[in-house]
């Protein structure tokens, strides 16, 4: 007995905090009443961030490429990007563009490092120009100096073997799967083994800049494909 | 890959730099970049529209037309820019496609003129970006729907050779074709009304007499009723059989939805035959004849509406189906709450949940019959929260159906409309004149070139002015070529009622007539050959086809016939030399098998003395 008076007067009590929670609902969506204050601030949607590059002149200086250069690239960079920066996963996109085959994620991600100087999460113009400069127009040093940023994942001064093997495996990767002779598991990191033995005179297991430097201009394969790509523009 | 992306090629091959330290031999050589052409400006007019594009840009797509070599043959020298005779909204779509990388569809522009746009600057649709692919997918769809509807009813025309077979299925199929057709189509529906009619008026209860209590008609008057009921399944079974003679493929027929109503409608009075007064199965037969009432869905071939409307459930079934599953779910969750919430309530009516299930739909469906109400405090808000929430659900799938429904059904109503046999006469009529004023055209143009003629020897000079016709260039040079034609076939040109009278004139003149004979319907007894002024090098024109272009002429213009007529007769009376007499004057025949024939009557007429500017005779 007790049990079924339970029963009704506990449906009783479910019904009408129900139609509480309802009505509450109703006006809170009517905007009657709001719950919190930054309700206001999350109309504000983010605006999408524009950036408008220094001056023809300034990148003039600032790089080793002509005026008329500096348009031609510009105006391919704002046709692909109108907003004038490139975030991470657009810069992603763009560049597994040209590696249909394998997985450019990895290795779009440690060039954006790269190009990204200011460190600020994207691309403007004036750190995609810079960086073509250095490695279109700049020196075998220059070069080199920005091949070694590159691997300095961490931006410390030394490559590490993980550094080195994190750089390695996104390398592979975009090689993707169909490959000939079968990529195997441990390529990447004998291709580590071997450029450490070349690169790590000291055997402290870290490549820093100087030896990196000295055993490149040593090696004449490297300093001559440094020269390929010079006409690129 | 997607050439969007190469303003960043450079960039990529710049980065590689990256991989060089790590290598371990040498990289390849870089392709060199010979044609070191300077980026420029290309001007683009497009009626009138001028358009500038880098050079780059339109080199983006190398297998369209802008992009390729094949923009040279527009090239202008004398303005240095590309001229392309087209329409300019288009183009802009389609420059814009250079510049973005993507194609848009502008929705106001008809979907085949934008398909040919298409296709002449060699862009595929397919790359159609997913913003408009849809709209254009629709558009095309309903575009090729209604050309599909069009040709459909040109292949209604008769053909010829038809099997008794192939006739019959076609008879069935479409009733308006033949008579017979139309007198089955209404025979059958007036049976199947006779059919369903007496299935419902046999329950009805007929009245006491004095032995028997109240009854059903059909029990009453059953030997009415059988006979009845025999006719109508002998007529159906009949149909069912011509039906299934005449259909093309056999097993489709019978496999397809009106086969099966029609079996079912009839199966059931020749089971009742074979298996009748056992009283054990009796109960199984009266359930049988429930399947007569299937006999009302023949009717769906007499009715465009119903078989609508049965397409239109098919084509909504997903929605239907969701429908059908959230009323489902709804109904078990509020049954189970008004079975729970009415358990304490004394006599209550919700014994179980399937019990509770009843209220549910009645209360979902606002229908609220009343036979089952909740009593407690908690059910009455249950109640009323379902009531809202069926309103809810129910309403939601029905516009999805309605709009499917309305969609098909104004589709339908486009195809009948088109269907109606005086629009298309009307339309088919114009386009007939449109064309065939060419054709006239160049008769008339004949004859007043033959008049053109005539007048110059009369002198008249007004009559002169009159007929020369301002015929434009292109137009002359369209009649000298059918003139070729003409010459080379030695046939001529004419109009229908021409013909069909020349061809009565043939069956005439089966009998040679030397003598001046006039025909019947003012045609030309004139033998007289065209004038000619000057013995020509021309090439000669046969007698005879000048003989038929007076015939047209004379055919054409009534007045102007009687005024030459009489100018030749006077001539005729004044030149003297002419022989129009003595088997010249012959009717002239346009159907030229037999010039032969005829030409012995020329040959016999000799030549003296050709009239200057007169009359020739040629033979």
């Amino acid at each position: 007995m007790l049990s079924v008076i339970w029963e009704t007067e506990g449906l009783q009590t479910v019904g009408i905090v129900l139609l509480v929670f309802a009505s509450i609902k109703l006006l809170h969506m009517l905007g009657l009443i709001s719950f919190s204050e930054d309700s206001i601030e999350d109309e504000l949607e983010l605006s999408t961030v524009r950036h408008r590059p220094e001056g023809l002149e300034q990148l003039e200086a600032q790089t080793r490429f002509s005026r008329k250069e500096l348009q031609i690239l510009y105006r391919g960079f704002k046709n692909e990007c109108p907003s004038g920066v490139v975030n991470e996963d657009t810069f992603k996109e763009i560049y597994a563009q040209f590696f249909p085959q394998g997985d450019a994620s990895t290795y779009a991600h440690f060039l954006f490092n790269a190009f990204d100087t200011d460190h600020n999460g994207s691309l403007s113009f004036e750190d995609f120009v810079m960086g073509l400069s250095i490695l279109l127009r700049g020196t075998v040093q220059e070069k080199l100096n920005w091949a070694f940023n590159l691997y300095d994942i961490n931006k410390d001064g030394y490559i590490t073997k993980e550094e080195m093997l994190d750089i390695m495996k996104a390398i592979y990767d975009m090689m993707g799967k169909c490959t000939y002779p079968v990529l195997k598991e441990e390529t990447p990191r004998q291709h580590v083994e071997v450029f450490f033995q070349k690169m790590d005179k000291n055997k402290d297991g870290v490549v820093t800049i100087d030896e990196f430097i000295d055993c490149c201009q040593n090696d004449e394969n490297i300093m001559r494909s440094m020269h390929i790509f010079e006409n690129v523009l | 890959m997607a050439t969007g992306t190469a303003a960043w090629l450079p960039f990529a091959r710049a980065a590689a730099i990256g991989w060089m330290p790590v290598a371990s031999c040498p990289m390849p050589l870089a392709p060199r970049d010979n044609s070191k052409k300077k980026d420029e400006l290309i001007m683009l007019n497009v009626s009138g529209r001028r358009f500038q594009t880098w050079r780059t840009t339109l080199d983006r797509y190398p297998d369209t037309l802008l992009g390729s070599s094949e923009k040279d043959f527009f090239y202008n020298e004398e303005a240095k820019e590309y001229f392309f005779d087209r329409d300019p909204d288009v183009f802009r779509s389609i420059l814009n496609f250079y510049r973005t990388g993507k194609l848009h569809y502008p929705r106001q522009e008809c979907i085949s003129a934008y398909d040919e746009e298409l296709t002449f600057f060699g862009i595929i649709p397919e790359i159609i970006g997913d913003c408009c692919y849809e709209e254009y997918k629709d558009r095309k769809r309903e575009n090729l729907e209604r050309l599909q509807d069009d040709q459909e009813d040109n292949k209604d025309m008769k053909l010829p050779n038809m099997t008794i077979r192939e006739t019959m299925w076609r008879a069935f199929e479409n009733p308006h074709t033949s008579t017979m057709a139309l007198v089955f189509y209404y025979v059958t529906g007036f049976f199947i009304a006779i059919s369903v009619i007496t299935n419902v008026v046999e329950t009805v209860p007929c009245g006491a007499t004095p032995h028997h209590k109240n009854m059903p008609c059909g029990e009453r008057y059953t030997v009415a009723f059988f006979c009845m009921d025999t006719a109508c399944v002998m007529i159906f079974t009949v149909e069912y059989l011509l039906r299934l003679f005449a259909a093309p493929s056999r097993y489709r027929f019978m496999r397809s939805v009106m086969s099966i109503i029609d079996v079912v409608a009839i199966l059931p009075y020749y089971i009742g035959l074979v298996m009748s007064n056992n009283e054990d199965v009796s109960g199984a037969f009266v359930t049988l004849r429930v399947f007569r009432v299937f006999r009302i869905f023949k009717f769906s071939r007499h009715s465009q509406g119903l078989r609508i409307l049965g397409y239109t459930l098919k084509s909504c079934a997903s929605e239907l189906g969701f429908l059908l599953f959230s009323l489902t779910m709804a109904i078990i969750i509020f049954a189970t709450v008004m079975f729970y919430a009415e358990k304490g309530s004394s006599s209550s009516k919700f014994t179980s949940i399937p019990a509770s299930f009843w209220y549910t739909i009645v209360t979902m469906t606002t229908l609220g019959y009343g036979d089952m109400v909740p009593k407690t405090i908690a059910g009455k808000i249950f109640g009323s929260i379902c009531s809202l929430s069926g309103v809810l659900v129910i309403a939601l799938p029905v516009p999805v159906i309605v709009s499917n429904f309305s969609r098909i059904y104004h589709q339908n109503q486009r195809a009948d409309k088109r269907r109606a046999q005086k629009v298309q006469k009307t339309r088919q009529a114009r386009i007939r004149i449109a064309k065939s004023g060419s054709a006239n055209a160049f008769l008339a143009s004949k004859h007043h070139g033959l008049l053109n003629e005539l007048l110059e020897l009369t002198g008249t000079e007004e009559d002169e002015q009159k007929l020369i016709r301002n015929t434009s260039l292109l137009e002359s040079q369209h009649h000298h070529l059918l003139h070729c034609l003409e010459k080379t076939t030695a046939h001529e040109f004419v109009d229908e009622h021409m013909f069909e009278q020349n061809c009565l004139e043939e069956a005439l003149q089966s009998y040679p007539s030397r003598s001046p004979s006039v025909s019947s319907q003012g045609s030309c007894t004139i033998c007289c050959c065209g004038s000619r002024r000057h013995p020509d090098p021309r090439v000669p024109r046969g007698p005879l086809q000048e003989l038929s272009a007076l015939h047209i002429q004379s055919n054409h213009r009534q007045p102007a016939n009687l005024h030459l007529r009489s100018n030749l007769n006077l001539r005729a009376e004044d030149g003297s030399r002419v022989n129009c007499k003595g088997g010249q004057v012959t009717t002239a025949i346009i159907s030229l098998p037999s010039p032969p024939s005829l030409a012995p009557h020329r040959e016999a007429s000799p030549s003296k003395g050709i009239a200057p500017n007169w009359c020739e005779v040629r033979s």
